[in-house]
């Protein structure tokens, strides 16, 4: 007989309190991750902690100021949402990606953060957008910028006692876009061989001014690319900038060799999807 | 490990059930509450079979924690017809001969119900979209797609 606690706090406080109390305790969002390492004997904790009643975990909101998102909201709710998808329809497409209806229905953007898989699709289309994360723990709050969240595969910068309560997106600039592509090898449900989001910013000129990309599934963690974003900003997002943008996210790439795609493969693509994601979203703000 | 008493409301009925603390909604419907019409297939949320609406949205109940539906409202298979007449998915299932064996079935026609709650006048492309997270290996799923495009198509004129 398993000796597992069910735990459905009503607070973040809550929620720390008992996290913190307890290293076995497994906080669950979703559970799309959790339930299934869960049930495959990988992860045995001593409880669920159930974080879908706080009300600070749930919820989208846009104001002014950009996008606050509940570290627990469905990715479903995400993707219904006409103005996230609006503002930030790479991320919007990126959430789009993970799994089947019956998924999204469950899984979460933080969940898919917390996880720390470097294929996670939406950690590339956050990047770029500055996302930053709100963590609570025993010592009050904190926030970190989302490239710095995922420190290893399964590895994120979560402490002891903390929690990822909401993840903040700031409101794009004005005539900014943004895009994101991943390679698998059927039309959906799959997981990512590589993956590339870019965000660009692009004056009445057509002159970039602005641009983040990041690459995913190519590394330990998804990585921004500082690189490839200096390639994109001055030009007019012609060929020869778009291809400049692909050598560098080809040359940032640390591909692991495995079942999905080799070393090489992978380091090509990484490139492939760069261009391609950044011709969309160049695309997406003039139109 | 004292079981939990849960209180749920499952298709407009209140329900109550003990469950342990992992037991997934899954296992505390079949097992639980004799409510064997959710099927369990891979029990790792890749399937389908065990297609269930909670609080409106479709998941699958083998990564729902029975603890979960404390307060929550849950459609499954068993939910869809009155009576004895059948949902019109139901009925055209039947009509088109969607399935064989029919494991996956209840599963396909939950999550076809979402489909035609959310739009009532799905394209091809979006209702095999919106039905990928179900599998079958039986049919070929082109029976399916009929069926459920047939059926959208009886509600929206029944409603005229």
């Amino acid at each position: 007989m398993l000796a597992i606690r069910y735990e459905a706090p009503r607070s973040v406080a809550e929620a720390v309190r008992l996290i913190a109390a307890d290293p076995a305790a497994r906080v669950l969002a979703g559970g799309t991750d959790l339930l299934v390492q869960f049930k495959a004997g990988a992860r045995l904790p001593s409880a669920f902690v159930d974080v879908k009643r706080i009300p600070e975990l749930i919820g989208v909101a846009i104001d002014a100021g950009g996008l606050h998102l509940g570290a627990a909201t469905p990715a479903a709710v995400l993707t219904e949402h006409v103005e996230l998808r609006r503002l930030w329809p790479g991320l919007a497409e990126a959430v789009h990606l993970i799994g089947s209806v019956q998924i999204q229905g469950r899984g979460s953007v933080g969940g898919n953060l917390c996880n720390a898989s470097p294929a996670a699709d939406t950690t590339c289309a956050l990047i770029v957008n500055r996302a930053e994360c709100v963590i609570a723990g025993p010592g009050g709050e904190r926030t970190i910028a989302v490239e710095r969240f995922c420190m290893a595969p399964g590895r994120t910068v979560l402490e002891r006692g903390e929690l990822l309560v909401a993840i903040r997106v700031p409101r794009p600039a004005p005539r900014t876009s943004d895009a994101y592509l991943r390679l698998i090898p059927r039309s959906e449900m799959d997981i990512a061989v590589a993956g590339a989001a870019v965000s660009v910013t692009v004056d009445a000129d057509g002159v970039c001014t602005a641009a983040r990309v990041a690459i995913g599934a190519v590394a330990p963690t998804a990585l921004l690319v500082p690189e490839a974003a200096k390639a994109l900003v001055g030009s007019r997002l012609d060929d020869a900038a778009l291809k400049r943008a692909a050598e560098a996210s080809s040359a940032a790439a640390r591909p692991i060799d495995d079942k999905r795609g080799t070393t090489a493969y992978r380091r090509t693509i990484a490139g492939v999807l760069t261009r391609r994601a950044a011709a969309i979203a160049k695309q997406r703000v003039v139109s | 490990m004292a079981r939990l008493h849960i209180e749920t409301t499952i298709n407009g009925e209140p329900a109550e059930f003990l469950c342990d603390p992992h037991e997934t909604l899954l296992s505390a419907l079949r097992n639980g509450l004799g409510l064997t019409g959710t099927k369990e297939g891979c029990s790792t949320g890749d399937c389908g079979a065990c297609s269930v609406i909670v609080d409106g949205r479709l998941v699958p109940a083998c990564l729902v924690l029975a603890p979960e539906a404390q307060g929550r409202t849950i459609t499954t298979i068993e939910g869809l017809s009155s009576g004895d007449a059948l949902h019109p998915l139901q009925q055209k299932f039947l009509e088109h001969a969607a399935l064989q064996c029919g494991v996956c079935t209840p599963g396909f026609i939950v999550a076809a119900a979402a489909l035609l709650d959310a739009k009532p006048n799905p394209t091809e492309e979006e209702t095999r979209f919106w039905l990928a997270g179900n599998l079958c290996r039986c049919t070929g799923y082109d029976k399916i797609i009929r069926a459920v495009l047939d059926t959208a198509a009886h509600i929206r004129e029944s409603a005229v």
